[in-house]
């Protein structure tokens, strides 16, 4: 599992801890099942206080993004699908937003901006190399 | 009263005419990560050679296990593991030697523990502790410090001067101690990264006064940096309630300021300006506004 955090983020630690776990699930680097590393190896890792991680771990439990199962650990929960759709849709959107702003700076309008994505997608299709 | 490993009342500290140390009360709880803050001659050795009772308090008092440290030395020390900035091992020692030598201080001394942090540290047993690299030296100690599980881990500058591998294996000391149940760590550090990766709690001290105190998502919760922006040009920051550093030209000025969000934006408004943005600040960002804020 990579992840990396980092003090001067602005985001708190274990918050940063949770986006990337959504994140890695979202996009299926973290498959349903699949260990997280324990608190302490993890703390360990990112040289972060274990508390940290906890708090990372309960927020992920609330959210349903991973299941404690007794002692053993901590695992990507199986129904992970209702969240993984948001996680999605949230990535998602601040790529378009990243867009829209570029877009504005370099004078493209919407329709402009459509159909530079539509002509795109086409040339995806034929499987050209972007 | 609390379960507090360290309780500081009111303490000052003056040598000669300057005052090291101004009515700082500060607790650290059992089981906190504590990260001391300042700048150079802040008061941050003078704090912890008073908890270790190499100071006795001038005013005020200081409590270790709710023990006086001055008063009973043997009772506090033997609890605490400790590691100063320019530790002072016996350099004709050599490694085997110096554990010898300290086990016989502490009966809590776990020798399979300490051989392996040696093992881990790739020290050599039969070194003169002198001929060591500042960093192994510092590594040396780390095992001292460390092998007879102190309740309470008191680092001193851990990291200062030290190359990122060896403060690796420091943090990862604090890191595993705090992992076992019920212990301590106070460290004091100017690197405030390492300060704010690995703390829970935090006590900033400017010019021998406490600053802050407290958890360390309370400070962060209590301090924002704002950007705003003003219809006209400003030629010098404004004026705004809780505002402690300013940064900026012209019309947009951006200000960490300490203080509730609601009442920010409204005397930001009050001045003529609006907030285009806001955000959380580093614990560095809010130590170089609060530890300027204080010199001018």
């Amino acid at each position: 599992m990579q992840i990396r955090v980092s003090a001067s983020d602005g985001l708190p630690i274990y918050q940063q801890i949770v986006n990337q776990v959504k994140y890695l699930v979202a996009s299926g680097r973290l498959a349903p099942g699949e260990e997280l590393p324990p608190i302490r190896t993890l703390a360990e890792r990112l040289l972060i206080n274990p508390n940290t991680v906890a708090r990372a771990y309960r927020e992920l439990e609330v959210a349903g993004v991973v299941v404690k199962r007794g002692t053993t650990g901590t695992f990507v929960s199986d129904a992970g699908s209702p969240l993984a759709r948001r996680e999605r849709q949230r990535i998602l959107t601040q790529r378009v937003d990243a867009l829209l702003a570029e877009a504005r700076q370099l004078g493209f309008d919407l329709d402009h901006l459509f159909d530079l994505i539509r002509q795109r997608d086409a040339a995806l299709d034929r499987s050209e190399v972007l | 009263m609390s379960d507090s490993v360290i309780t500081v009342d009111r303490l000052t500290r003056r040598f000669g005419r300057k005052t090291a140390l101004d009515a700082v009360s500060l607790e650290v709880p059992r089981g906190a990560v504590f990260g001391l803050v300042g700048a150079n001659g802040a008061g941050k050795t003078t704090l912890i050679r008073h908890l270790l009772g190499l100071l006795r308090a001038q005013e005020g008092s200081v409590r270790v296990f709710g023990r006086d440290p001055v008063a009973d030395p043997v009772g506090v020390l033997s609890r605490i593991g400790h590691l100063a900035e320019d530790n002072d091992l016996p350099g004709w020692m050599t490694v085997a030697e110096l554990m010898c030598y300290t086990e016989a201080f502490f009966p809590g001394w776990d020798r399979a523990y300490a051989e392996r942090l040696r093992r881990d540290f790739e020290l050599d047993p039969a070194q003169k502790v002198k001929h060591l690299s500042r960093g192994q030296r510092s590594r040396a100690g780390l095992i001292a410090a460390l092998a007879y599980r102190p309740e309470l881990l008191v680092l001193d500058e851990p990291s200062s001067g030290l190359d990122p591998i060896v403060r690796r294996d420091i943090l990862g000391a604090v890191i595993r101690t705090v992992a076992d149940e019920g212990r301590t760590v106070l460290f004091s550090s100017h690197l405030l990264d390492e300060v704010e990766r690995v703390s829970d709690h935090v006590a900033l001290l400017v010019q021998g006064k406490l600053a802050f105190c407290g958890p360390l998502d309370e400070l962060k919760a209590r301090h924002h940096r704002l950007t705003v922006r003003f219809d006209g040009e400003c030629l010098r920051p404004p004026v705004l309630d809780g505002a402690l550093a300013w940064e900026g030209q012209g019309p947009e000025w951006t200000a960490l300021c300490h203080g509730g969000l609601g009442e920010l934006q409204a005397a930001a408004e009050a001045a003529g300006g609006r907030v285009v943005d806001r955000g959380v600040p580093s614990l560095d960002e809010i130590f170089v506004a609060r530890a300027a804020g204080g010199v001018r």
